[in-house]
């Protein structure tokens, strides 16, 4: 588990290293999760069962780790006072428009394959 | 009297009490998601944040000093995000025949999310940092908060928005995809994890292992795509 773990760690490492060094815009997290998963590739075989057991528990609890950050709504409390309406509907209608699009148009590119 | 101060100190110092309290704020959650019976509408996140939050105005601890100690749940965010190149991996055989016509739906769905937000807070005259905020609400967190700084919103409202997103696609998103006649799990996949980055993928995660790849995938070029296009949109369109 700990080797998973500093796998992990690692790959998040190099993630933020490279995003800094060569100036991307995207966060080192998620060029951490590129990393790992070329690594996986070209390793070829099956991933490593206790890199499997640590992922899963980690994403099995993934609700959690968004809980300190959604509390952080309460400092907004005025400014959603405010602004409720376009937020609410901004948020609420562009993720369903988004999810029915999507789902749609995925379908229909993928049908038959 | 003095001795309960002392104590008071101690734990709004040490990150002990505010990690006990988000760790069975979450366990009361699940409970609370149970007892639903698992309604899509009963989110444990939105239980767990709804139960801080009023515990914090209630006792009068600012978020920040909660914050000093939930962040060792909040740094796990990190490892969790390269986490998700594993059941990617365990599903790439079934991912890798449609991958390119999967990035295409993605990038399609991540630039509705973020035109429809903005449209409407446009329409409804919402300030301008308000309107900045709401543009990259369906990209996972620490992008979002990325893109938003640089299109002049504001940081931690985008994040609460994007938690917002989040929340409503993994609760309401299943309806409207069985609405819409959305049955391919590949396709279900992708249009929770555009929209709803981590926390739809949790859940989606939880109903189907292939919906679950794919959303992470998609939440993984969604954050890609946005965090390249929309400062460039922006600048083209509001610049």
């Amino acid at each position: 588990m700990i080797g998973a773990l500093a796998t992990l760690l690692a790959c998040q490492l190099a993630g933020e290293v490279l995003a800094r060094a060569l100036h991307l815009p995207v966060p080192g997290p998620v060029i951490g999760m590129a990393l790992l998963f070329a690594g996986l590739l070209l390793r070829g075989r099956e991933a490593p069962p206790a890199l499997e057991a640590t992922s899963d528990a980690l994403l099995g609890n993934l609700g959690l780790l968004f809980v300190p950050a959604g509390v952080g709504v309460m400092l907004y409390l005025p400014l959603l006072a405010r602004d409720w309406a376009p937020l609410s509907l901004g948020v609420v209608a562009g993720t369903l428009a988004a999810i029915a699009a999507t789902g749609r148009l995925a379908q229909w590119l993928l049908r038959g394959r | 009297m003095s001795e309960l101060g002392e104590i008071w100190v101690y734990l709004a110092r040490e990150p002990l009490a505010a990690l006990t309290a988000t760790l069975l704020a979450w366990l009361g959650a699940l409970r609370l998601q149970r007892a639903c019976r698992r309604h899509p509408l009963a989110n444990p996140v939105l239980f767990a944040v709804l139960i801080l939050a009023a515990g914090l105005l209630a006792s009068g601890i600012d978020y920040r000093s909660y914050f000093e100690g939930a962040q060792f749940v909040h740094f796990l965010l990190g490892p969790a995000t390269v986490a998700l190149a594993v059941p990617l991996y365990r599903q790439w055989h079934a991912v890798r025949r449609s991958a390119l016509l999967a990035a295409l739906s993605v990038v399609t769905g991540g630039l509705l999310a973020a035109a429809v937000g903005v449209g409407i807070a446009l329409a409804l005259r919402a300030a301008p940092e308000v309107v900045a905020s709401l543009a990259p609400r369906s990209v996972t967190t620490p992008v979002a908060m990325g893109i938003a700084e640089r299109i002049g919103g504001l940081p931690s409202l985008t994040a609460a928005l994007v938690i917002a997103s989040g929340i409503t696609g993994a609760a309401l998103g299943p309806l409207v995809l069985d609405m819409a006649r959305v049955r391919d799990m590949r396709a279900r996949g992708l249009a929770i994890g555009t929209a709803s980055h981590g926390i739809g993928t949790a859940r989606a995660l939880s109903v189907n292992a292939t919906a679950g790849a794919f959303s992470g995938l998609a939440m993984g070029l969604n954050a890609l795509a946005s965090a390249l296009l929309l400062p460039l949109l922006w600048r083209t369109l509001f610049g």
